[in-house]
């Protein structure tokens, strides 16, 4: 296919289709609303595919649920107000085993904030934002190439785990416009053989998540824990930039990672020893990464758009063996490289 | 000799968890008749509502999913769209659609959605210990409201039927009792028609239940169906309050 110039918003709608996404459900949430449009337009031209403009971010991801539990791929986005909004359903999708997409494009918080780009929702998105002991997988695009290839894989991580998976970006992501080429998926879907679609031929199949029983679930959950550490073990992702060779490592995601590259290239021409890790998987954390790491690694410097969420995770993926710093910026605002280069000559 | 009466098809060999003289058992049994009557149990797909029917798929032998709280219309939303030949209803008590989820039973009902919806409306919150429901009558004692329900501080009961009428994507909504086999057979024909009317694609389709919950009423079985039958049906007309089809 040909390369094209679209919006990280599209890119994410028009590589849902592309994956057999066949149900979209949202509501308007600015800086996200490229996507149920484009979905609206797109949808009705796909074979058997559905767009619904819910009457609220809860509706829509119920919508989903329904959607999902017939085997349909299902996804729904938003921003981080509404995406607050869709935390029971989520939770549910978790405790129902149902795969489902989730889009957070991240804008200013806490409250209504602002609709200025923002990764304060990190905390939200990996520690999980609904009730209950459970997990999503989440994945953190920097480009719009990368948008259109994850979002794919989002859809075969959802139906190989059985789970919610989201797409973390912010406003800036969703709405530049960037070269992306959209690669033809060839892979076979999964056969679901847990779907609800009449029981003709078959015993009569039950989608709950109520177990009154402690014992019963203790027994569920603990199966669901054994799922999260497959996936730990299986599904992180992440860039290592110089990881060989630097004293300091900057760690990014997102669009904060695109400004580090910048930092990191131009710091090394006049011969500082500095890399990057950037995560792509926000949960499964790359761990395994920090701990490759060699000794020529003295110090992180971690660069958010937020007040300091994900360098908790570092220094647990680290177990603090070595000096964490943190640099970032938080209401919509965005890091220069100017700001970044002064954090690392100050620490 | 000839078996004249027996358990439907569609009802699981289950033992009951619901209290005596609860109505929840009829209505399961009612709609289950009329799934064996039109032939539709393997291509059902129930919704139970979280309350004291989130159990429901114990006692129903067809495909069940259970929803979050108030959240049955959009399930039944999203299951119906991706599966369009399939027959889809959601069960919801009146604290799961008249409070909790009255935006989305207005909106799934305003879009027209191809759904049947069996509105178990008992005017109490059965589950969590009796407490005031949108549809608690005026003066009427609950748990939250000790000296009865007062219109100053509580509101107006919900008139669900009513509401739902005047909005042009409902086709059919009636509302009926079971507080005695001649109203129990009026149900099922109400109920019946709420499904016929989605196997014709016709559009939303609402039965609202009056049913007893002797627990919580704080009455006896035989009282809560009198009680019913009296009082409750002077606030909650029965009758077909929208009929297009």
């Amino acid at each position: 296919m040909k390369k094209v110039l679209m919006c990280g918003n599209e890119a994410i709608a028009e590589a849902a289709i592309i994956a057999g996404c066949r149900f979209y459900a949202g509501y308007p949430i600015t800086p996200q609303n490229e996507i149920p449009a484009y979905m609206s337009k797109r949808m009705p031209e796909a074979a058997g595919g559905i767009f619904i403009q819910s009457e609220s971010e809860l509706a829509a991801i119920n919508m989903v649920f329904g959607s999902s539990l017939t085997g349909t791929r299902a996804m729904t986005s938003s921003s981080s107000p509404g995406i607050s909004l869709k935390q029971e359903g989520i939770s549910y999708l978790a405790a129902c085993e149902l795969p489902a997409v989730i889009v957070n494009i991240m804008r200013g918080g806490p409250g209504l904030g602002n609709i200025g780009p923002s990764q304060s929702d990190y905390f939200q998105a990996v520690k999980g934002g609904g009730h209950g002991d459970y997990h999503q997988i989440v994945i953190a695009p920097a480009s719009v190439q990368e948008i259109a290839d994850l979002t794919m894989l989002s859809f075969d991580l959802a139906d190989k785990y059985r789970m919610p998976v989201m797409i973390l970006g912010d406003g800036i992501l969703g709405q530049m416009m960037e070269p992306v080429e959209f690669k033809a998926v060839t892979k076979p879907q999964i056969k679901k053989d847990w779907i609800l679609d009449g029981c003709k031929g078959r015993k009569p199949r039950i989608i709950k998540s109520l177990i009154l029983n402690e014992a019963a679930l203790e027994k569920f959950n603990l199966k669901l824990q054994k799922r999260y550490k497959e996936i730990k073990n299986k599904e992180q992702r992440c860039e290592v930039l110089y990881g060989d060779d630097s004293e300091i490592m900057l760690v990014a995601y997102g669009t904060s990672s695109r400004i580090c590259r910048s930092v990191v290239e131009n710091m090394r021409k006049k011969g500082r020893s500095i890399g990057m890790i950037r995560p792509i998987t926000l949960w499964p954390f790359p761990e395994d990464a920090f701990k490759k790491l060699g000794k020529n690694v003295k110090s992180f410097l971690v660069v958010e758009m937020s007040c300091g969420q994900m360098i908790e995770d570092v220094k647990l993926a680290i177990d603090c063996t070595r000096p964490v710093y943190f640099y970032g910026r938080t209401g919509g605002e965005i890091p220069s490289e100017d700001g970044i280069i002064k954090a690392i000559e100050n620490y | 000799m000839d078996k004249i009466f027996k358990k439907p098809e569609s009802i699981r060999n289950a033992g009951t968890h619901y209290c005596p003289g609860c109505g929840h058992g009829i209505v399961h049994r009612v709609i289950c008749e009329v799934v064996d009557d039109l032939a539709i149990r393997e291509k059902l797909i129930g919704i139970a509502p979280v309350g004291c029917a989130v159990i429901a798929y114990d006692y129903w032998d067809f495909d069940v999913t259970e929803a979050a709280h108030g959240r049955v219309p959009a399930v039944a939303t999203g299951i119906k769209r991706s599966l369009p030949d399939r027959i889809v209803f959601g069960y919801q008590g009146d604290g799961d659609l008249g409070a909790i989820g009255t935006a989305e039973i207005i909106h799934a009902a305003n879009r027209g959605e191809n759904i049947t919806i069996i509105f178990v409306n008992n005017t109490v919150y059965g589950m969590t210990g009796g407490q005031m429901a949108p549809t608690t009558i005026l003066k009427q004692k609950t748990a939250t409201t000790p000296s009865g329900r007062e219109q100053k501080i509580h509101g107006f009961p919900l008139k669900v039927c009513e509401l739902l009428s005047v909005l042009p994507g409902v086709v059919y909504a009636e509302r009926v009792s079971i507080h005695n086999p001649q109203n129990v057979l009026k149900a099922k024909k109400a109920i019946k028609k709420a499904f016929e009317n989605q196997i014709k694609g016709l559009g939303f389709s609402i039965v609202e239940v009056l049913s007893p919950c002797p627990t919580y009423l704080g009455l006896s079985p035989q009282d809560a169906v009198k009680w019913i039958g009296g009082e409750l049906t002077k606030e909650y007309p029965l009758g077909i309050y929208k009929g297009v089809a």
